[in-house]
């Protein structure tokens, strides 16, 4: 037979990419309990790390379920729309993202520490140089001082962008506020040496990866910003009880 | 089983033909993975994996293969491999493959690939073939971990992520090079070898006129 003749070719290249094809399709159906295991694995030890807790990879499940101890879905009024803690967790913040502000879905994660205290852990998701951003802001229970923050990224630079994921840049947020006088400014990144021009609390940026920082920056700002509504009660209750 | 031939189809990559050193082929990936131990192991493991499969399934479907597609056909089969190596990877080790992310990806773009299968592979017989992708993917993977021994070492102090540089030389002011981090150090360590490896082997110095 002709191996230069165009049926052959046609025919050749035909039958390979149905064989390829096949082949993938079965082969990633297959592990895909396995791959999904470890993605919901991965989320929860995110989750873990925004209120300060690192535990070895094969205790990341039941730390979960020690610390974070309810979630909720909230919507634009800060109301409970679902209280299951399933419910936040199946949210899927790179949909959401998309959706209009009054139709989103805020999922809530609530994480109870050992001294007792209650954690408000808020999913955010945003957009860095190269591909998504995303993290978990822990609020106290004033719902405004931010208490701890883990953040992750699909394929920023390694060295530069990437470094949002490391703990001193993460370290930085803590004890940040990100309401004065009732206004809500979330938390501004700066340039080292620089502030905000308003009154809003700000870290330092990283050098080097400015669009990243400023990504972290606005995702931050946008994200939180959904939970206004949210937050407030938080904040109406603390000032009640006190 | 071990011809002179094959040996040297082998063999020949570690050193004299090495991929990186002599052909400089696959500089990208030794910049971007070698920052720890860890993920340039890994790399390596599923480079030598990738090249081996890849030479022998175009090996033995050589005969076949029109010549006016033969680069689609073998972009598909490394394509298809490599896809293969991150899904296991995701399934079995997710921490890595994370860190990995974009480059087990780029494998498809690593020119000992497409150069091993254009050279090699098309014109040998299967068992060869197995052998000439072992060897490149060992001459690659060597450069790999010896930049990332060097790289960890320096730049943070450990090996795969043990301690290794003593506390007490941290107190009497000892610091990390955190230049040894970012990739153009990377090139420089590259070029460090590729010197020690010319002096060794004076066969491979260019004359200079």
């Amino acid at each position: 037979m002709n191996k230069n003749s165009n049926t052959y070719q046609i025919l050749y290249a035909a039958v390979m990419v149905v064989l390829v094809g096949t082949a993938l399709a079965f082969i990633y159906m297959s592990l895909k309990p396995r791959q999904d295991e470890n993605i919901a694995n991965d989320k929860r030890r995110q989750i873990l790390s925004a209120v300060h807790v690192t535990v070895p990879e094969d205790s990341i499940r039941d730390a979960y379920k020690q610390y974070i101890t309810a979630g909720m879905v909230v919507d634009q009024q800060g109301e409970p729309v679902d209280t299951t803690l399933e419910a936040a967790f199946a949210v899927d913040m790179s949909k959401e993202n998309k959706l209009p502000a009054d139709q989103r879905k805020r999922p809530v994660f609530v994480g109870t520490m050992t001294d007792g205290s209650t954690k408000y852990i808020i999913p955010v998701y945003g957009a860095g140089l190269w591909g998504p951003i995303w993290g978990y802001i822990a609020l106290n229970d004033d719902g405004n001082t931010i208490y701890g923050a883990n953040f992750s990224h699909q394929g920023e630079t390694p060295g530069l962008g990437a470094r949002i994921t490391e703990d001193a840049f993460q370290q930085e947020f803590v004890d940040k506020r990100l309401y004065k006088n009732d206004q809500f400014l979330s938390v501004e990144i700066v340039k080292q040496g620089q502030k905000p021009t308003n009154d809003a609390d700000y870290v330092d940026a990283i050098s080097g990866a400015t669009i990243t920082s400023r990504g972290v920056g606005s995702m931050m700002h946008s994200g939180l910003e959904l939970y206004d509504g949210f937050l407030k009660k938080l904040q109406n209750n603390n000032t009640n009880n006190q | 089983m071990l011809s002179k031939r094959n040996k040297e189809a082998l063999f020949n990559p570690l050193s004299k033909e090495n991929p990186v050193l002599v052909q400089i082929l696959g500089i990208c990936s030794t910049l971007a993975v070698t920052v720890s131990l860890e993920p340039a192991i890994v790399m390596s493991i599923s480079v030598i994996a990738v090249l081996a499969l890849s030479n022998v399934i175009i090996s033995l479907i050589r005969n076949t293969i029109p010549t006016s597609i033969r680069i689609i056909v073998q972009l598909v089969v490394v394509a298809a491999l490599v896809i293969i190596v991150q899904q296991f990877l995701i399934a079995f080790d997710y921490d890595v493959s994370k860190q990995l992310s974009v480059f087990i990806g780029l494998i498809i773009t690593n020119c000992i690939l497409m150069g091993r299968l254009e050279a090699f592979a098309l014109n040998n017989s299967p068992w060869p073939s197995f052998l000439d992708g072992i060897g490149n993917g060992l001459g690659y993977g060597i450069i790999l971990v010896i930049v990332a021994f060097f790289r960890e070492l320096l730049g943070s102090g450990t090996i795969l992520g043990f301690k290794v540089i003593p506390q007490w030389c941290y107190d009497h002011g000892y610091m990390d090079n955190g230049l040894m981090i970012l990739p153009p150090m990377a090139l420089i360590t590259v070029a460090c070898i590729i010197w020690v490896h010319r002096a060794r082997n004076t066969d491979l110095q260019e004359t200079s006129n």
